[in-house]
């Protein structure tokens, strides 16, 4: 048995289960207050990450150390998918909250479609390259071949996200607020709780964890398109299912059992079958655990 | 301080509220008594715009009411406690509290009332840092009733608070019922199918069917009514 071949699966399976997670927090909380399943979240993560692109392809001329560049190309990414996820939620998602759920659904998928159809009219369908602004860390040397920077960079920021979130959800106001109102809706109402708000950090905190995920996702593959919103996004919602669509932990956990189960079946199976695993995974999980692996029966989601 | 004038409400096609008139004066408890499905509970949510009247008016302190947002109805001073106490199952004890104060900024008189309400239910305070959903039903009730209170409301509405519990149960609730309206001034419209219990509290009553008020006036009279006695008080 080769040890560091297994620790690169391992980190590597680790890295992708990152950034699952930071784009199936959005599935899992929007599941969790407004009992919707948005399709078009995987397209808010492929805008961040084209935001990203393209304020560094402009700051790029000017010489700007590239640090300083991924930093601000980061924060516009979130700005931009949080404002196209609330907008997307105020417009085709409010006025269907009293009707079916069904038509919500439609709603998003209409939306995930119009969305790809607008990067691709005006990005072209080609894969763009995405600029390396991370440095090589000397501290990794020694261990380059199992963890490189950009991963190292992934670990690092996909920690420092679920712990803010963490507390956010645990401890603050609008944090407490965000969990009743997924637990009872009209009780919060009942409470002084204004639910249009709610929704909204919701999106803004769904969008944002995304964005993070698009920017880190293309430092790490250096290449995006108008389509990688819509393979990631799927492998997020298998992801957030897994762990029980609605939890936060959950997601997490589903997130990362997905990228070791792809990162050990590719490295010791087959890569033909990459993108299999994880819908063999899913059903082998819901057969035995149908409300996933800390899903809840009852209402209470986030 | 509220005045319900000819107020009908529907669900989709089916009216639940026709011309419903209810006043309830400043200090006072009123009660709503009638039998399951009389629209009671509509009653209520009307009122908290949860379901809003298609026609009539609500005014609050003279103020019109009619048709604001739930979260604005709060901040006057209405608050209610629903049938089914609908405490949130996964937040603690505590927190249900504070979800109750979330309107509030003045963060010392929020953790005076927190001490306030665990005086009246000392059992509370055990159980702070328990899920909600792992309370009795009576607890549940407790717990209802203090986070509302957290709210510092003006008007507290109460839908059938006794609903499902023991008689000793619902006897502490009755008497701390009272006791919020004597100290705190805060006028009570409670709604029960219990009528012996809220008749006895209450300093006056109207009684609803299918939807209309069908009698209003003082709870004493009402208790020596010949059709009440007979319809709700089972005499
Ligand atoms: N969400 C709802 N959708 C449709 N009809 C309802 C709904 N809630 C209550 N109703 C109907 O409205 C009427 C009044 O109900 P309700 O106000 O709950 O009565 P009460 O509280 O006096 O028992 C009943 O006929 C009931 O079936
Ligand atoms: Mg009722």
């Amino acid at each position: 048995m080769d040890h560091s071949y297994f620790f690169e699966l391992f980190l590597g399976g680790m890295t992708r289960g990152s950034i699952y997670a930071l784009i199936a927090l959005g599935y899992t909380m929007v599941y969790g207050i407004i009992k919707l399943i948005n399709f078009a979240h995987g397209e808010i993560y492929m805008i961040g990450a084209f935001t990203a692109l393209i304020v560094s392809s402009v700051l790029g001329f000017t010489g700007m150390n590239p640090i300083l560049i991924l930093a601000i190309a980061s924060v516009l990414a979130i700005f931009f998918s949080s404002a196209y996820g609330t907008t997307m939620e105020k417009i085709a998602y409010k006025p269907l909250r009293e009707a079916p759920r069904l038509s919500a659904l439609i709603s998003a998928i209409g939306m995930s479609m119009f969305l790809q159809n607008y990067v691709l009219l005006a990005q072209t369908p080609d894969f763009l390259p995405f600029p390396d602004m991370i440095p090589d860390f000397k501290f990794l040397q020694p261990i380059n071949k199992i963890l490189n920077s950009t991963q190292f960079v992934i670990l690092v920021t996909t920690a420092i996200v679920m712990i803010l979130l963490t507390i956010l959800i645990k401890f603050t106001k609008i944090g407490k607020a965000m969990r009743a109102t997924s637990q009872d809706a009209k009780m919060a109402q009942l409470l002084g709780i204004n639910i249009n708000k709610v929704i909204t950090v919701t999106f803004i905190i769904g969008s944002a964890t995304a964005a993070i995920g698009g920017v880190l996702i293309s430092s790490h593959t250096g290449q995006l398109n108008y389509y990688i919103g819509f393979i990631a996004g799927i492998k997020a919602f298998v992801a957030a299912v897994l762990g029980g669509i609605g939890s936060i932990p959950g997601a997490v956990l589903g997130s990362f059992v997905l990228g070791w189960t792809e990162s050990f079946g590719t490295g010791y199976i087959s890569s033909d079958y990459e993108d299999v695993f994880a819908f063999i995974f899913l059903i082998i999980i819901l057969i035995f655990r149908p409300s996933g692996i800390l899903g809840r029966k009852q209402n209470d989601k986030v | 301080m509220l005045r319900i004038e000819n107020i009908k409400t529907f669900y989709g096609n089916i009216q639940a509220l026709q011309d419903v008139s209810i006043e309830v004066k400043k200090g006072e408890i009123i009660t709503l008594i009638g039998a399951n499905g009389a629209g009671k509970s509509t009653t209520l949510m009307s009122i908290s715009g949860i379901e809003p009247p298609r026609s009539g008016k609500i005014f609050f302190e003279d103020q019109d009411i009619t048709g604001m947002d739930p979260d604005k109805i709060v901040s006057l001073g209405i608050v209610q406690v629903p049938e089914g106490r609908r405490i949130f199952p996964f937040l603690t004890v505590r927190e249900n509290l504070d979800m109750g104060a979330f309107l509030r900024t003045d963060k010392e008189e929020i953790k005076k009332d927190i001490e306030y309400v665990y005086s009246l239910f000392p059992l509370l305070a055990e159980r702070k840092n328990q899920p909600g959903g792992t309370l009795s039903g009576g607890e549940q009730q407790m717990l209802a009733i203090s986070r509302a209170l957290m709210a510092k409301p003006k008007l507290l509405l109460l839908d059938e608070p006794s609903l499902g519990l023991a008689p000793i149960i619902v006897q502490q609730i009755m008497d701390i019922i009272k006791k919020v309206n004597t100290e705190n001034k805060t006028t009570i419209f409670l709604v029960e199918q219990n009528a012996n219990l809220a008749l006895k509290i209450a300093d006056r009553g109207y009684v609803m069917e299918t939807g209309r008020i069908t009698m209003k006036d003082t709870a004493k009279a009402l208790q020596q009514n010949e059709e009440v006695k007979k319809a709700y008080l089972g005499i």
